[in-house]
């Protein structure tokens, strides 16, 4: 039983590849209406949504309301520009969120 | 915010029965904590491992894309790309953990049976590369999506709980505490009024008996 989709938002250049392996991609670099397609995307029961860092921080919003439900999951990803350590800072914050102190980076 | 109570023999079992159960709830909710916080390092770590591994191996797949849109014309590429392969199957459900309910993804589409979407006349071999090298890491960015999305919920679950248990510490029970003194200090005090009456209307009626 296949019920999960996949899409991934960004900058047309690092997201077409995505298209050839069968993900769907939403080509947006502005990120008011970021928002809005990851929006409509997680309210249509998509499982997985890939977001490029540079757009990531901008759809704080959407981010913060799907946080406390077990899909979508929202994921950053490293764009074509290579990757600029958001996703990282995300399991940082995490962390500390729970443990108190980043006990990641020590070991 | 101040606990109300009456002191009375009632309000004081009550009150008791109330802080046996704080007690036990404030038991459970930290076995609950250091458990979650256990599972929670588990996930980070490897949180950690395939966010890295995912990072590199996207940034490689990304830069073969970038040469091959070099070496072939931007139309080209657009029309290699422009008819979508056929979308990868993937099974989502959820799974508990401590009764919070994250993402369980599976992919069903097999490796072996990827094909590229796209014709080899007009295509550089770096476009190939690009495409392969993204489909070889599929099954890793759906771990990572599971395992990050389990991170999160279970960090905020933590904090929930975390919170719970100092309520219960610092707060509920030290009130509890308090108002069951409270309430026996005034029953104490009640009872004493009560035999110094007695005693002092008992020596009146001996002296009137006289």
């Amino acid at each position: 039983m296949a019920n999960g989709k996949c899409a991934v938002i960004g900058d047309r250049d690092s997201i077409l590849l995505f298209k050839a392996v069968g993900i769907e991609v939403y080509p947006e670099t502005d990120g008011e209406r970021a928002n809005q397609i990851m929006h409509k995307l997680a309210r249509t029961g998509y499982a997985v949504i890939y977001v490029t860092e540079s757009l990531y921080p901008l759809c704080g919003e959407t981010i913060a309301e799907f946080a406390s439900e077990p899909y979508p999951a929202i994921i950053p990803i490293p764009d074509a520009f290579g990757t600029k350590g958001i996703g990282m800072s995300a399991l940082k914050s995490n962390v500390e969120k729970a443990v108190g102190v980043d006990i990641l980076n020590n070991s | 915010m101040a606990l109300q109570y009456k002191p009375t023999r009632m309000e004081l079992s009550n009150l008791k029965k109330r802080r046996t159960v704080a007690i036990r709830g404030h038991k459970m909710m930290k076995d609950k904590r250091d458990e979650l916080v256990r599972r929670f390092i588990v996930y980070a770590r490897r949180n950690k491992k395939l966010r890295q591994e995912t990072e590199e191996k996207l940034a490689k797949a990304m830069q073969s894309f970038v040469l091959a849109r070099a070496v072939m014309s931007n139309n080209e590429v657009e029309e290699a790309l422009l008819y979508p392969a056929r979308a990868i199957a993937i099974d989502r459900s959820v799974q508990n953990v401590l009764s919070i309910p994250v993402p369980k993804l599976t992919m069903e589409t097999q490796l072996d049976d990827f094909v590229y979407p796209y014709g080899f006349a007009t295509t550089g071999a770096d476009l190939d590369t690009a495409v392969q090298a993204l489909a070889e890491i599929l099954p890793l960015m759906l771990e990572l999506a599971e395992v990050e999305k389990a991170t999160s919920r279970l960090a905020d679950e933590i904090e929930k709980t975390r919170r719970r248990v100092n309520a219960l510490e610092y707060v509920m029970i030290p009130q509890f505490d308090a108002a069951i003194h409270d309430i026996q200090m005034k029953l104490e005090e009640n009872d004493r009024g009560n035999t110094s009456r007695l005693m002092k209307t008992k020596e009146m009626l001996a002296k009137e008996a006289e």
